[in-house]
Parts: structure tokens; sequence; C-alpha cells
């Protein structure tokens, strides 16, 4: 029988001339990312030799990334230790793939290790970050596990009793019209799927939609997928992604540029057995919103438009990229956020804000009103970098929108594209661009 | 083994629920129970109040521990050595339980309300006060393996030292 993406990648990534899902198996491991919480992975590291007589050591220092983003530059004395303690560790173990506090190398994990070339299409990525499945929109089989089993990985190599997900095929279809996005499409993939509806399963992203869409797009599909409960979303790797990968990637160092030889474009069986299929016209899609106070309440911008708004957040691993603020400064410029309105940005890495300077996006934002903020998770996740007040309606391009996700229980977020926060910035109540 | 339903709650519970995202400098498991919940005043005033005893059960809806794959979430719950019930869980949070130690039964039909008295079985839940009886999903036998063998820590010391 024909497999999918995911069956051939764990077929390769196993040594196994066949895996089929249900099954359980234990896959090499190519890349492992940590953020912040590298402090607890580190505690669970040192406990698994506790009593061993081995020495701890990471089983492939070149195949683990860490990536300082969620509380940057440090909030609070708790999380500098915690930084440290994880700078301690790379030093130690010899990891080269370490993105500390810097200007010149810093960014959030989702968008450096595409960014970097770390990521490579039949790869298999494990990250303690839920939004690792970000990184299938380069081919690759990634998912998100937590800390004490990324301590495992880091001790073996492989990832433990893994249970071979099945895949929902999602086919997209026709040319979404102008001021709508990719964002736009995973909230309606999200609000037809319902928030668990894949759960324990990959999504395959199909259809010409898909093929001519930028791998910046892709980036924004993959890493809301685990919002439907996905284990991994995975676009079948094609010229766009080789192109991404030679033209768009860093030249990190000499290790990274061995990856120019060969790309392997891993694509499904036709005779692949999915779980379920999905057709979407993307020609008739609206801007979507999700409302408070799930990802899966998604609505028609126009259902809530007039809401009123308090805070706008532009960035974040699924809308910080170039693109994304490029359409937030087309729409904004010469013209001013509503008074009473509060809009931050939030580049997806420092690479993306230098580019977002030269072509003077940034500018654009700040002449209008916006504040730019250093590229990292910011207020995403409510612990730094623009609370809410009690009663405060927030507008962001953000993943998730669970009551006191940005940190007030009190407060409610919308989640939309960056075309709709920049129009409802100006108008200082939602509002579809269109 | 009867056990007690103290809290009851619905579908899609987030780790952002059980563990706010503001206490995630907070990593090590004996720090973290402190912030389970910590917007949840009924939580906190059963924990105040010492109403979260050994053989207290939290039941749930579908999907519970959605979100982030913040440990926290699993092991300041663990802390307090509760069951959790749930109609069924998201896969990081579930995979964190089972790594951890901390109990966990996906049981899809789940009918009960804080205050009920529960007979866990080996692949059933009675519910004393309603009569009600309810099969229980086996967990995976991939997973059942790391819970028999204490969590995930003990599991992997294993075959590290069956490697060397």
């Amino acid at each position: 029988m024909g497999m999918t993406i995911v069956e051939k990648i764990l077929t390769r990534a196993t040594g196994r001339s066949c895996v089929q899902s249900g099954e359980v198996v234990e896959p090499a491991v190519d890349l492992a990312m940590s953020h912040e919480n590298g402090a607890l992975v580190i505690n669970q590291f040192f406990e698994i030799y506790k009593g061993t007589g081995l020495e701890p050591r990471v089983w492939d220092p070149r195949r683990v990334a860490i990536v300082f983003d969620h509380r940057v530059p440090a909030e609070s004395a708790k999380t500098a230790t915690n930084q440290k303690k994880v700078r301690d560790f790379v030093g130690q173990q010899g990891i080269q793939k370490f993105h500390d506090i810097r200007g010149d190398q810093g960014g959030i994990c989702h968008q450096i290790l595409p960014e970097y070339g770390y990521v490579r299409p039949g790869a298999v990525v494990v990250g303690t970050d839920s939004h690792t499945t970000t990184h299938g929109a380069l081919g690759a089989f990634s998912f998100g596990i937590g800390a004490t089993e990324m301590a495992s990985v880091w001790a073996l190599g492989t990832i433990l009793n893994l249970e071979v997900p099945g895949t929902i095929k999602v086919i997209v279809n026709g040319r979404m019209s102008d001021l709508v996005s990719p964002k736009d499409l995973i909230l309606h993939i999200i609000g037809v799927l319902t928030a668990q509806g894949a759960n324990f399963m990959a999504i395959e992203f199909h259809g010409d939609t898909i093929r001519n869409m930028s791998t910046s797009g892709r980036l924004v599909l993959c890493n809301m997928s685990v919002e439907a409960g996905a284990t991994s979303g995975i676009v079948p790797a094609d010229e766009e992604t080789v192109r991404y990968l030679r033209e768009e990637t860093v030249r990190y160092s000499r290790e990274e540029a061995r990856f120019e030889e060969e790309i392997a474009l891993i694509a499904p069986d036709a005779d692949a057995s999915y779980s379920r299929v999905i057709e979407i016209n993307a020609s008739v899609l609206s801007p979507q919103i999700a409302c408070p106070h799930t990802v899966d309440n998604v609505k028609p911008v126009g259902a809530v438009a007039g809401t009123r708004i308090d805070q706008v957040v532009v960035g974040s691993c699924t809308n910080g990229r170039l693109d994304d603020l490029a359409a937030a400064a087309r729409i904004m410029k010469g013209k001013k956020v509503a008074a009473g309105v509060r809009m931050l940005v939030f580049p997806a890495s420092w690479r993306v804000y230098k580019e977002a300077l030269r072509a003077g996006y940034l500018g654009d934002l700040v002449d209008a009103g916006a504040v730019i903020m250093n590229p990292g998770c910011g207020c995403c996740l409510g612990v730094h970098q623009g609370a809410l007040a009690d009663g405060d309606v927030a507008l962001s391009t953000t993943n998730r929108n669970f009551q006191g996700r940005m940190g007030n229980p009190k407060s409610e977020v919308y989640l939309c594209s960056p075309q709709v926060a920049a129009a409802s910035a100006l108008a200082g109540v939602i509002r579809d661009p269109r | 083994m009867t056990e007690h339903v103290v809290i009851k709650l619905g579908d899609d519970i987030s780790t952002d629920a059980i563990y706010p995202g503001r206490f995630m400098a907070t990593v090590l498991p004996s720090e973290t129970p402190q912030y389970a919940f910590a917007d949840y005043p009924e939580f906190r005033a059963l924990v105040k109040d010492g109403g979260m005893k050994a053989g207290s059960v939290i039941v749930a809806g579908s999907n519970f521990g959605c979100g982030s794959s913040r440990e926290q979430a699993a092991s300041a719950l663990r802390g307090f050595n509760l069951t959790i019930v749930a109609r069924g869980f998201a896969r990081i949070f579930l995979q964190n339980a089972v790594n951890l130690g901390l109990q966990v039964m996906a049981c899809p039909e789940i009918e009960a309300s804080a205050g009920d008295e529960l007979d866990i079985g080996p692949d059933y839940i009675l519910n004393r006060t309603t009569g009600k009886r309810f099969s229980i999903q086996p967990l995976p036998e991939a997973r059942r393996a790391i819970m028999k063998a204490g969590g995930l820590i003990p599991y992997t010391r294993q075959r590290l030292v069956e490697r060397h």
C-alpha cells in the first residue's frame, strides 16, 4: 500500500522498508530544538543520567538547536537565571546552533530554524514548543514534545515509542483574492476541522493554491495546524522549497553549506491512504477572524466588524515575516493608528527586522503610530511586553486566543491576518481590509 | 478503589488555563503546583481548604490539555496526585502526563459532576452516585510501557544503560 509523506519520512528515519499509521516506531531525530524551556530539559537530562555512571552528553551537538525567544530580553531574574543555565550548558556541550539575545543572529525559533537552513525536507524535527509544526512547511515531519521527552532525545537521539499518525489531506485550489492571505486560509481550515479535529493526525496540504504559495505562507499554514490538534502540518517539498533553501537561508557556517549538495523532495504515493480528505476553494475565501476564546471560533471578519479594539499586535512566529510587515505597512503608510489604540509590531527575527527597516516598512509603521518591539514571542503568551487591561480587546496576528492567553483572563483576543490587523488599527474597530 | 470528583470541567481546557504562561519561568516539578489553575478560583480554593485529598479526580470534556507543550501543566497537576478523567486528551499533554506519571484516563462517554463518587476499575469507571458505568479507552501499549517503568526518565535511563 502507498505511503503518506509522514510514513515515508519515518520509513527512512527508522531504516525500515515500510511504516504505516498506527505502528509504534523509534525514529532517529535530525534536529532537536528548544528555547528558554531548555532549562527544564537540562534538569530532566541530568536526572536521566543519575546513578548510571555515564557522563551526560547530548547524542549529537550538531543536531541540537537552542533559540531564546519567549522572554527576551529577560523579564525577570528567574528567566535570566534560566537563560544563563542554558548558555552555560550550550558551551559545555559544544552546541553550535545556539541563538542568544543578539541582533546579529536572534529571533523566534520558528523563524530562525528555516531562516538558517537548519530544516531540510524529509527530516524528523522535534521541538519543545507546540508550534514546531511550523517546519512541515519545508517538507519535514516536525512536531512539538515536552521537556522530559526532549531530555530523552538528547540522551538517545531517537524518539521513543512514537505512534505513526494518520494523515488528513487538505486540498486547496483557486487563487486567493487581494487582501486575503494564508492566515485567512488556515483560520478557515481550523474552523472546519475544529480545535480537536486533527488530534493525533498529521495534515498534508495539497492543491494549486499551495503550490503557488511562498514558503513564508506555507509556514503560516503549518504553524497553526496544531490549533486543530494536528501532530504536524506538512507541505510536500517542491521547487519553491528548493528555491527558499538555496536563495533565502543564511549561510551560517561551512558545515551548513554542505546542505547545498542535494535536497530530497519526498512526495506521498498516489495510492497513500488518508483518514479524511477536505477540499477547499480558496478563490471565494474572505478575510477570517477567530473570536474569543477558542481558535476554532472562526467567522468572516464582516460578522464582527465594528467591534472596538484596544491593542493591535502584528508579528509572532505566525505572521512576523517580511511579507507580513510589508502588507501592514502598505495599508498604513501615510495614515494613523486610531486614537486610544496601541499597536505593537514584533518582527519574527532580527534579519526580518533589518530587511523591513531597509525597505522602509518599519518607518512607515512607526510614522503611523505603531511601536516596533524587539523580535521575540512578546505578548503572545502573556509574559511581558504589552499586557492587557481588564476589559481590553486585542486584535492579533498571533496563533492563540484562549482566555487569559495574553496574561489577563479579563481581556479578549481576536486572531486575524496582518491585513485585517492593519486596517482595523486605523479604524479603531475590527474592519474588513477590502 | 473509590475516588471523589472534586472539579468538573468542559471541553478544550488549554494548558494556558492549567498553567498560565506568566508562570513559565518556574520549571521544576517541585515548584509548579503552586500555579496550577492559577486563574481558576474554584481550584485554588480547594487547595487552600485542604480539599485536594488523595483520590481526588478532575473530570473534563474532550481535548483536555490543548495548546502549548509546556510540561508544567502536567507536572503542576502531578504535584497534587490527581487523576484526570477526560473524554479525550490533546496529544502533547497526554504524552507529558504519561512521561511524568500523572494518572490520566480517556473515558469518551464519562458523565460525572463535582461531588460524585467513582469506582475506577482496570477498564471501566462506575459512577456510584448515578449508578452509570463507562469504559476506559486503553492507552496504547507504547505509552503503558513508559507508565509501567515509572515515567520516561527511568524508561530512558534503562535504554541508555542497555546501549553502553
